[in-house]
């Protein structure tokens, strides 16, 4: 998975899409004081098998911290699992602490038990997509890719 | 003593022979079976048919009788003929207030004890204006702050009269406190009260994930609960040890039983230890299982669950009290077998399991809402549960009988085979050095990540199949705009203030010092925590206080990386 | 069923040369200085230049290696160590490096489990580094993450090895000071010496010293010391230190033995033969990985050469020569 650039040179942007995504880097974060970790821990497993670098932060993680951690990683995504109900106020924390330290190009995705009724405003808090509960693993892994695909190498 | 007599064996096994050359020959050659294998849930292989043969080797004295050594057919000797189950439905939510008014409701619906969840800072011992605390306060569960959120909690309920059941873990010995200040403010009488509390500390290491301090003083704090509650609230069980969870994050029945034997092991040393008779805490000791999906290996699951306790408490423990054996369980059906796709399928789900759980011969029971895949459930989905228990007790007549599946061969085989391989994984334990270590280890919890990372696999691969899920999955039904429980935003806000009014209007120097003292009680490992705690909560210190003073001194616990 | 994707259009963010961002991570921005990191693990030979700069502005940072077998408590210590390098106002950075998976690629990067508190509450930057193939117990691009942070002004920098058997001593010369980290009760006596790691110890610390098994190995690192089964290095005499995650009395003894090894390398002028190590493996370990890549992207060639060796036409070495271009040289022995 690693890019091998050796000899020619990089000519990112535009045409980005023509390289290889490279190694994605996804941080997995539990968010506020949910101790339901089983989901985090899978996801992590599953995006591992699926070659990409996964950083696991641990449980009891307020948005500030994860952003920041998202940041000295270098993640393309940050994935949160929350099934303590709170997920509106703690997405649209993360989502400011996003734009506030500058690090918008870092996508947010987000698990665990959601229910519909609350996914415009998860994103509208700059969620950029919600993986539902009975996911299978390839869904998880093209979500990601997607996004980034779309979005290009950085 | 066996169940059948040799010859009687030996006379099934030719029968068998000539009906396998025959009959089945035939059959298989007609139409081949769907698999080769067939296994429970937890991987124990299974027979196409089981017959008197299959028992031969079981001896008639683990079987036994209801109420009696070794208490594989039931708890008691009438069970449900004499009381049954109890309906205790969980509810918390919001400020007190609210989680009072749900209990009002359901008592009217008939439901017949007390449960209740709390908040997630609550839990963790802050208080609802700690920064963490944010965005969860009351979401799921109620917040409680003060002994006057307990006192308003159960406003108007008789404590003596209705048996209460808290989910509270790490800031247990602090609800407790409150809880019997409020007792005793009202003038009730210590020794009538009734009721549980969670309050498993290893557990929360290894599943639930909800923890404060390092594990040792956590199990310590445990120990002091059980030791002061035996004496001051005699009927009130201090604990209820859930396998519940432990399955919740991924394990399979015999990790479920065996894993919390492991842990009942160990906190009976450490009350041992402290100088108390067996007999003087076990019979208060109580369990908490989840009903899965397989049917047939729940069931005996329970049951061998039963038996391996009884043989623990009298051949481990010496216990001498026919009540220090029994083992007596509130079971909750599985949430994580519910689904958000074609909801409605829930119903079904928690019924069976919960038949399941009946026929097991549990003491009390929640049913999960069929909407609990989306959020906390609505009053309408909480009387579906409750009716659902209601229309197995009332109108099909499963109660009758005592253990009506026991002598089934099949049922006493799987019985027999899953308490074998739960004393497996016991000698395991023990040879590792012990419950506590491996819980510090992370033993537990990469055992219970490689069960649930296996358990996904099955379902992405079709193997394990969700109906409406991975199965028979209808394209065009997306999922529904179910009515969900909603959530009061004023609540936070709301108990903030109380908080802030309850620091203004208290003698807070005196608090400061009751915390100092608590501090220095914790530096010594043989000051029982809870008089202290008891006179805490009286002069309204909060319960994040009380468990940061604790903090300070025992440190916060590091979670080991495990994924 | 399909996931609910984002409505507007993906955010497409620009690519920043990175030449350009030379300054900012120079000025200490942590955006910058990850993503020149990010850039120094993928390769891309657009980023060469930037860290050629940024290599000139390196050269100042003290370099501590912590190693030790899995399970010693590495990510623990490092945790603790942050906070007593940090509490003397050190911008402390920590590159961790753990396994990539052989299967997939991929791998799961837990020090942050551990790590995170402290590194939120003393503003270090933990950057967690998986191995892509590399063999020896770092990543192949730590040491560019090494310099991007030392030009950032970062001090000490703390590199935490995949827990290491025995062909995994690359940290020897990587880092200035080397601590070996054991603990009690793993099984051995003392891992180290099964891991062939006691040697490469400028610092002996062994983790857990709360648990009775700890004097133990305590006693039996020092009485190896004393056998003189380990080489004293210029004068500089192996500390055997007991430390504990709990207790952070002892996190500062260790702290200050860090302190004084640094101080010991460069007054005895040892430091100029690390330096030099560090650099000769630099060189060579770069070329080596250049060769690999030439031959990667070339495998047509290399594919011409293979059949011309599976049919006998020539042998092995002749082969390799050609494929270096040496094809004139008569092969040395």
């Amino acid at each position: 998975m690693t890019v091998t650039m050796t000899g020619q040179d990089f000519s990112p942007g535009a045409d980005a899409e023509a390289h290889s995504l490279g190694t994605i880097r996804v941080l997995v974060a539990k968010l506020g004081l949910d101790g339901h970790d089983r989901g985090a821990k899978i996801v992590a497993r599953i995006l591992r098998d699926a070659g990409m670098e996964v950083v696991y932060t641990g449980l009891y993680k307020s948005p500030g911290e994860v952003v920041n951690a998202a940041i000295q990683e270098d993640v393309d995504v940050i994935g949160v699992s929350l099934l303590s109900g709170s997920h509106v106020p703690l997405f649209r924390e993360l989502g400011r602490c996003l734009r506030e330290q500058k690090a918008e190009h870092i996508f947010v995705v987000a698990g665990g038990v959601i229910p519909e009724q609350d996914y415009a405003a998860l994103l509208e808090s700059g969620v950029d997509a919600i993986v539902p509960q009975e996911a299978r693993a390839d869904l998880i892994v093209t979500t990601i890719r997607n996004l980034i695909t779309a979005r290009g190498r950085i | 003593m066996n169940l059948f007599s040799a010859p009687a064996i030996e006379s099934v096994r030719e029968k068998q022979a000539e009906w396998e050359a025959n009959e089945l020959a035939a059959a298989l050659k007609s139409r081949p079976e769907e698999k080769p294998d067939y296994e429970t849930e937890c991987g124990i292989p299974l027979k196409r048919i089981y017959t008197a043969a299959d028992v031969a080797d079981i001896p008639a004295s683990d079987l036994g009788f209801p109420g009696a050594y070794p208490f594989t057919r039931g708890a008691y000797p009438t069970m449900y003929r004499g009381r049954p189950w109890t309906i205790r439905q969980v509810a918390g939510f919001g400020n007190p207030e609210a989680t009072n008014q749900r209990y009002k409701y359901m008592i009217q619906t008939g439901q017949t004890g007390l449960s209740t969840d709390f908040d997630l800072p609550t839990l963790l011992g802050l208080d609802s204006d700690n920064p963490m605390a944010f965005g969860e306060v009351g979401r799921v569960g109620v917040a409680i702050d003060t002994v006057d959120d307990v006192d308003r909690l159960f406003d108007g309920i008789d404590l003596e009269q209705i048996s209460v059941s808290l989910t509270i873990n790490p800031s247990a010995w602090v609800v407790y406190a409150m809880f019997v200040a409020v007792a005793e403010k009202r003038g009730y009488d210590l020794h009538k009260l009734t009721g549980t509390l969670q309050a498993d500390p290893l557990k929360e290491y290894v599943a639930q994930k909800e923890w404060i301090y390092p594990v040792r003083p956590a199990v310590r704090l445990l120990r002091d609960l059980i030791m002061h509650s035996a004496k001051a609230t005699p009927k009130l069980n201090p604990i209820s040890l859930s396998g519940y969870h432990l399955s919740d994050v991924g394990g399979n029945a015999l990790q479920e039983i065996a894993f919390i034997m492991a842990f009942t092991i160990a906190y009976c040393e450490e009350v041992i230890d402290a100088g108390m008779d067996i007999d003087d805490f076990a019979p208060r000791l109580s369990f908490f299982f989840i009903s899965q999906q397989d049917f047939f290996e729940q069931i005996c699951k329970f049951r061998a669950a039963r038996r391996v306790y009884a043989k623990i408490m009298s051949e481990r423990f010496s216990a001498k009290k026919p009540e220090s054996m029994r083992l007596r369980v509130h079971v909750q059906t599985a949430a994580m077998s519910l689904t958000k796709v074609e909801h409605h399928n829930n119903l079904m789900r928690t019924a069976i399991q919960a038949l399941g759980a009946v026929l097991g011969g549990c003491q009390s029971m929640h049913t999960n809402g069929l909407d609990e895949a989306f959020a906390i459930p609505t009053e309408e989905a909480m009387k579906l549960a409750i009716r659902t228990q209601q229309i197995i007790r009332e109108e099909i007549n499963v109660t009758s009988v005592i253990d009506p599946l026991g002598g089934s061969y099949f049922v006493e085989r799987l019985t027999h085979d899953m308490e074998t391989e739960i004393w497996k994984v016991l000698d395991e334990v023990t040879e590792r050095g012990g419950a506590i270590k491996l819980v510090e280890e992370g033993w537990f919890q990469q055992e219970l990540a490689d069960s649930a990372y296996a358990t996904f696999k099955k379902i992405d691969t079709g193997e394990k199949i969700s109906v409406g899920v991975n199965k028979y999955a209808d394209e065009t039904s997306s999922s529904a705009e179910v009515h969900i429980h909603p959530y009061d935003d004023q609540c936070t806000q709301f108990q903030i203030d109380r908080l802030n009014a309850v620091r203004a209007n208290r003698d807070s120097e005196r608090v400061r010092l009751l915390l100092q003292e608590l501090a220095q009680q914790a530096g010594s490992d043989d000051i029982n925590l809870l008089p202290k705690t008891i006179e805490l909560v009286k002069a309204r210190a909060t319960l994040g206080e009380i468990c940061g003073a604790l903090r300070d001194v025992w440190g916060s616990y590091a979670e080991p990386m495990i994924v | 069923m399909t996931a609910f994707t984002h409505a507007r259009p993906v955010r497409r963010a620009a690519y920043v040369p990175s030449v350009d961002l030379v300054r900012d991570v120079l000025a200490g921005s942590i955006l910058a200085i990850a993503r020149m990191i990010s850039r120094a693990e993928a390769g891309y030979a657009e980023a060469s230049e930037a860290l050629a700069q940024i290599y000139r502005h390196s050269g100042k940072a003290h370099i501590v290696g912590i190693t030790g077998v899995p399970g010693a408590g590495k990510s623990t210590l490092v945790s603790a160590l942050i906070k007593v390098f940090a509490s003397d106002g050190s911008k402390v950075g920590v590159i961790a490096v753990d396994p990539s998976s052989p299967f997939s690629g991929g791998a799961i990067l837990g020090d942050r489990v551990r790590m995170n508190d402290a590194a939120e509450s003393c503003q270090a930057f933990v950057r967690s580094m998986a191995t892509r193939g590399h063999l020896g117990g770092l990543a192949r691009s730590t040491l560019q993450a090494v310099d991007i942070l030392d030009a950032a002004g970062y001090s000490p920098i703390i590199i935490e090895t995949v827990g290491v058997g025995q062909d995994e001593v690359e940290v020897v010369t990587a880092a200035h000071t080397i601590v070996v980290l054991s603990a009690p009760g793993l099984g051995d006596d003392i891992q180290a010496i099964k891991a062939g790691i006691l040697e490469i110890a400028d610092i002996h610390a062994v983790s857990k010293c709360d648990k009775p098994e700890a004097a133990a190995t305590i006693s039996a690192l020092k009485g190896m010391m004393a056998l003189g089964t380990v080489k004293v290095a210029s004068g500089w005499n192996t500390p055997v230190l007991a430390v504990s995650s709990v207790s952070g009395e002892r996190i500062s003894d260790l702290k200050n033995a860090i302190g004084r090894h640094w101080q010991h390398l460069r007054e005895s002028g040892e430091l100029a033969d690390r330096q030099r190590g560090i650099c000769k493996t630099r060189i060579l370990g770069t070329a080596r990985h250049l060769f690999q890549q030439k031959f990667n992207d070339e495998a047509g060639e290399v594919e011409k050469h293979i059949q011309a060796v599976m049919n006998r036409n020539m042998d092995h070495s002749v082969a390799a020569r050609l494929l270096l271009g040496w094809n004139n040289e008569v092969p040395a022995t």
